[in-house]
């Protein structure tokens, strides 16, 4: 694994691809699909592919800093999710569905 | 080797992606994006030698969240085909959006110079528990505290939400 470091930067363009093509992946689900948990996923993916980066700069860069603010986006998106799925529930009791077109009531 | 190991592990990660948003059965998109994270957690421990960061993956998403996501499909009772696709169009258009996407950021970051670091040596132990640990608890105390605070109050607000027959006020 320590010979790995000889062409760091040339994984670092590695990472950056992959991850660019992580996040579009995910704004394609939140654009294609009206399903509100297929939704959520889709903003995990972008969340992660956005981890992913942060560590590989983070590593690119010698400096532990990024892995820690990594640390503490994962906290956040557990909490985020944990309150998102909690209104998901709340949207299915009173609609019925998980249908994003449902809640187009504050829709122009 | 290692171009193999990063090969392996993005077709995976990129493959398991692409099932979770194109799938119409909710079911497979949660396993899919359990596989998706579990590839995530590999370019963790294995490419960019950063144990802590690919246990906690682990234990956060494939553990926590997916639990969640799984708990609430079968709550509600999701598990099988969604019948409110998006109409065609709107999936070309998603696509096209994408793609676009890619090629900006591509193009944004294709000239893009990066520094060489004097101490890139030095680095292969900056993802270990103990090297994190100490900047985790040295520089950044207040928003660990905080972090607690907003899971507990994260807690609350759950337990709030998700109570039946709130009195009116």
């Amino acid at each position: 694994m320590i010979t790995f470091f000889d062409n760091l930067s040339g994984t670092l363009n590695n990472y950056i691809v992959l991850c660019s093509i992580l996040f579009a992946i995910g704004v394609m689900g939140v654009l294609i699909r009206r399903n509100i948990i297929i939704i959520f996923m889709s903003i995990e993916l972008m969340l992660n592919s956005i981890n992913l980066l942060l560590v590989a700069f983070s590593v690119n860069h010698a400096d532990p800093t990024g892995q820690v603010f990594v640390f503490f986006i994962m906290a956040v998106a557990a909490a985020e999710i944990t309150v998102g799925l909690s209104i998901l529930v709340l949207v299915y009791r009173n609609t019925g569905s998980v249908n994003v077109n449902e809640l187009k009531k504050l829709k122009w | 080797m290692d171009q193999l190991v990063f090969i392996v592990l993005s077709i995976l990660t990129i493959g398991g992606a692409l099932v979770v948003v194109l799938t119409p059965n909710p079911i497979y998109s949660v396993l899919f994006l359990v596989l998706t994270f579990f590839g995530i957690a590999g370019h963790y421990a294995f490419i960019l030698n950063a144990p802590f960061l690919a246990i906690a993956n682990v234990i956060v998403y494939a553990g926590a969240i997916m639990v969640l996501f799984l708990f609430v499909i079968m709550l509600l009772n999701l598990n099988k085909r969604d019948n409110f696709r998006s109409p065609f169009i709107i999936k070309i258009f998603g696509i096209v959006c994408a793609a676009l996407f890619v090629l900006s950021l591509l193009g944004a970051v294709s000239g893009m110079q990066t520094s060489e670091l004097p101490e890139k040596y030095a680095m292969a132990n900056i993802g270990t528990v103990q090297v994190l640990g100490k900047v985790l608890f040295n520089d950044f105390t207040l928003p660990f505290e905080i972090c607690s605070v907003l899971f507990l109050s994260a807690m609350i607000g759950v337990i709030m939400l998700g109570k039946k027959n709130r009195k009116e006020h």
